[in-house]
């Protein structure tokens, strides 16, 4: 039970770290934080107790299995989070040519 | 004979075809994005008009991915309200498209454009007809990973710091939704939404069950721009090119927000009085909170913008209500939103495209240079301020009857109050851009190109006949259909098993 | 020595680089190939490709990774992955059903087995592979306004 509340403890602190942080890059981080946050329980949750790897071989029998389905889902996550980190970090690239700094206090030309 | 459920991958396959083949061949040869985008999205338009029609006929559809039979495979269907989502996306992109033949002339990459376009569109498209979880929660992240780098597209300040504020709370609103569905797949030991609500009925909803539903309603609410979670959407919207804000504020934040929403809330966790209330709550907030923002702006795209946030509080009103008339009113708003909407960020591209500015107070008079534009301006504006003949009154006066029917008083007091209000912002708007005297400076303007003329002319004359939908003989076949499936609730789980057999 | 050999990381990185880079494509084409009967497949398979073409980027500096693998030859590969892949699960129509497995599954544990996977793992490799190679060529490659002058 404590590793799923320290998985989300993880999370709390990708979301305090996206949301208290001033650096741009510090705010990636904190994204990629909460994601593996996530990833991870997935994961958990995919564990049996005594369970084993789930990799089909000749000579194994289909036993105490973790559940293989959640890997998969973690895998496609992974990939996404992929996408959208080089999309961020990209964008944060051109964020520095075109202000000079990585402060949002003083990217701020919207308003609200 | 082929089976009348082919159709229902083609809406996924065929855009991301389109995506790839402009990718790998429109940086050779010029005139192929153009004219493969148009062509691919004539037959988008088609395949869900003639959706409607397949709809009438079989009744719900049912795919089965690599025939794997759900819930082991990945399983698609087409029900009422799938199709209603298809025919509003699918006619929209098709009237952008055609628009930024001409629009995008002015930005060197525009295959680029193309290929972001088509892979949003193939991942809304598959946001609506998958009905498996795991499967949604990937087309929803290509649809918001290819609106992310649209609303950046054309690399200035201002786009850059709204797109990254938008990709950082839309990040973290998949987060919500992805620790949802792990939720939930832990609860269930499925993935398959029909399943998922089969299980979730027979074990009872718990404790997991409200955690579940709050993270969802965070992580919609953001898609959504419901006003707690509203604050990337003023930047986003106007900062992207047009076309690209017209397909947002039009299309996206429904299907990524509010199609998802309703489809979680109502088929596979079931509707709860507890979550009709949020929702009531939610969305007259947003109504009040977007409409009083709209009032000030001076910027016509951040105007529009503001406006979307209070139309969707509509929205979610007449949805959160929960009787059939309030699902409908909803439905036909999101309907008729998508297109006067899209057409309004149509026209303001046009202004743009003909002025080279956004501020009201520099413009003036430009209805006798532009009068296409001028016009289906009006016409769109009449639309959402709920004038008799246009669409948008009919459904306003649907959610308002629908409240008080309901018995709440005060929710129809605030929808009526903020629909004066919003009659008395457009009105503004329209007189400082299109009436009065022509200002000095913008005494050589032109009107647009043709292509941008017909797509705006197209938008204009739905929200002339959007009123037609509520006739008995259409209404059945189109937005009954809709209203139908949220209306039997967890009874989807039963008619899509039962259609899988 | 001439201008070619200053530019990039030490004789020693260099000459452990050109040792080792063969083997780590060698090493994901396998990985790709083998997909379908042990852990790995099309994903994995396609970052250790990106990675030695990185690898070799890092230690020889730009040129002369660009020069095995163009950033136009990485963005068509990928297109071409994503078609093929697309191509494949628009064949399974053939069998009636969009992603059908419509070749013979063979015999399992083989390595020609399990009908269209290990084609979808060809494809998925090209797509990550020169997908990746081309996200981090872009984000080396990007040149500030400033910088240009």
């Amino acid at each position: 039970m404590a590793v799923y509340l320290l998985c989300l403890v993880l999370f709390s602190l990708g979301l305090y770290c996206i949301l208290r942080k001033r650096n741009i890059i510090k705010i990636i981080v904190g994204v990629i934080i909460a994601e593996y946050a996530v990833n991870l329980f997935f994961i958990l949750v995919a564990y049996r107790m005594k369970g084993r790897s789930p990799i089909l071989s000749p000579d194994a029998e289909i036993l105490n299995m973790v559940d293989p389905l959640p890997h998969a889902l973690v895998l496609t996550a992974i990939v996404i989070g992929l996408a959208t980190t080089a999309l961020l970090v990209a964008i944060a690239m051109r964020i520095y040519e075109k202000y000079g700094t990585f402060d949002i206090t003083k990217i701020r030309e919207l308003r609200g | 004979m082929i089976a009348a459920s082919n159709i229902i991958p083609l809406f996924v396959a065929l855009p991301l075809a389109a995506a790839f083949l402009i990718s790998l061949l429109g940086k050779r040869i010029k005139r192929l994005p153009d004219a493969l985008g148009v062509l691919v999205a004539l037959i988008l338009c088609g395949l869900s008009l003639l959706s409607v029609r397949l709809h009438n006929i079989h009744g719900i559809l049912t795919y089965s991915a690599g025939a794997w039979k759900p819930p082991i495979g990945i399983g698609m269907v087409l029900d009422g309200l799938s199709v209603f989502m298809l025919v509003t996306v699918n006619l929209v992109a098709f009237c952008v498209v055609v628009y930024s033949v001409n629009y995008m002339e002015k930005f060197t990459a525009k295959w680029k454009f193309y290929t972001l376009f088509f892979l949003m569109l193939g991942g809304m498209n598959g946001v609506i007809i998958t009905g498996d979880m795991f499967n949604f929660f990937v087309f929803l992240e290509i649809a918001a990973v290819a609106s992310y780098a649209l609303v950046a597209f054309g690399t200035e300040r201002q786009e850059l710091e709204a797109a990254f504020k938008y990709a950082v709370m839309g990040t973290v609103g998949s987060l919500f939704i992805l620790l949802g569905i792990a939720f939930l797949y832990s609860y269930t030991s499925t993935l398959n939404m029909a399943d998922m609500s089969s299980v979730l009925a027979q074990k009872g909803t718990g404790n997991i069950t409200l955690m579940v539903s709050v993270l969802f309603l965070m992580g919609f609410g953001l898609k959504a721009a419901l006003v707690p979670f509203h604050a990337w959407l003023p930047d986003a919207h106007p900062s992207a090119p047009a076309p690209i804000s017209a397909m947002l504020s039009g299309v996206l934040i429904k299907s990524l927000g509010i199609y998802a929403l309703c489809r979680i809330f109502y088929n596979v966790i079931g509707m709860s009085p507890a979550i009709s209330s949020i929702l009531l709550f939610l969305g007259t907030l947003s109504m009040v909170v977007g409409g009083l923002l709209a009032i000030g702006q001076w910027d016509f795209k951040r105007l529009l913008a503001y406006s979307s946030i209070s139309q969707i509080g509509y929205i979610i009103l007449g949805l959160g209500l929960a009787t059939p008339l309030g699902i409908l009113g909803g439905l036909f708003h999101l309907f008729n939103h998508s297109v006067f909407k899209s057409l309004l960020f149509l026209n303001s591209g046009a202004v743009e495209y003909a002025t080279g500015t956004r501020d009201l107070q520099k413009m003036g008079g430009l209805a006798k240079r532009m009068p296409v534009t001028a016009t289906t301006a009006m016409t769109a504006s009449m639309s959402i301020a709920g004038i008799p003949p246009f669409n948008g009154f009919w459904s306003k006066l649907l959610i308002i009857i629908a409240a008080v029917q309901a018995g709440r008083y005060g929710y129809a007091f605030w929808a009526v109050l903020i629909s004066i209000l919003t009659l008395a912002m457009y009105v503004r708007a329209m007189k400082y851009a299109f009436l009065g005297s022509l200002r000095e400076g913008l005494s050589r303007i032109k009107e647009v190109p043709l292509f941008m003329k017909l797509s705006m002319g197209a938008l204009a004359l739905i929200c002339l006949a959007g009123g037609l939908l509520l006739i008995p003989g259409i209404n059945e076949t189109f937005l009954q259909g809709a209203r139908d499936v949220l209306l039997e609730g967890t009874e989807y789980a039963a008619t899509v098993l039962k259609g899988i057999k | 020595m001439s201008k070619e050999h200053e530019k990039g990381m030490s004789l020693i990185v260099k000459t452990i680089t050109r040792l080792t880079v063969g083997l780590i494509l060698l090493y994901g084409i396998y990985i790709v190939l083998h997909g379908h009967v042990s852990p790995g497949g099309g994903f994995a398979g396609g970052v250790i490709i990106a990675l030695s073409f990185i690898h070799l980027m890092l230690a020889y500096g730009k040129e002369t990774a660009l020069r095995k693998l163009s950033k136009a030859a990485a963005s068509f590969f990928e297109s071409m992955g994503a078609i093929l892949f697309l191509g494949i699960a628009l064949l399974g129509f053939t069998g009636g059903y969009f992603f059908l497995n419509f070749i013979s599954k063979g015999e399992p544990f083989k390595l020609f087995s399990a009908g269209i996977i290990p084609l979808c793992n060809i494809a998925i490799c090209l797509k990550v592979g020169a997908g990746l190679f081309a996200i981090f060529v872009a984000l080396v490659l990007l040149k500030f306004d400033s910088e240009k002058r």
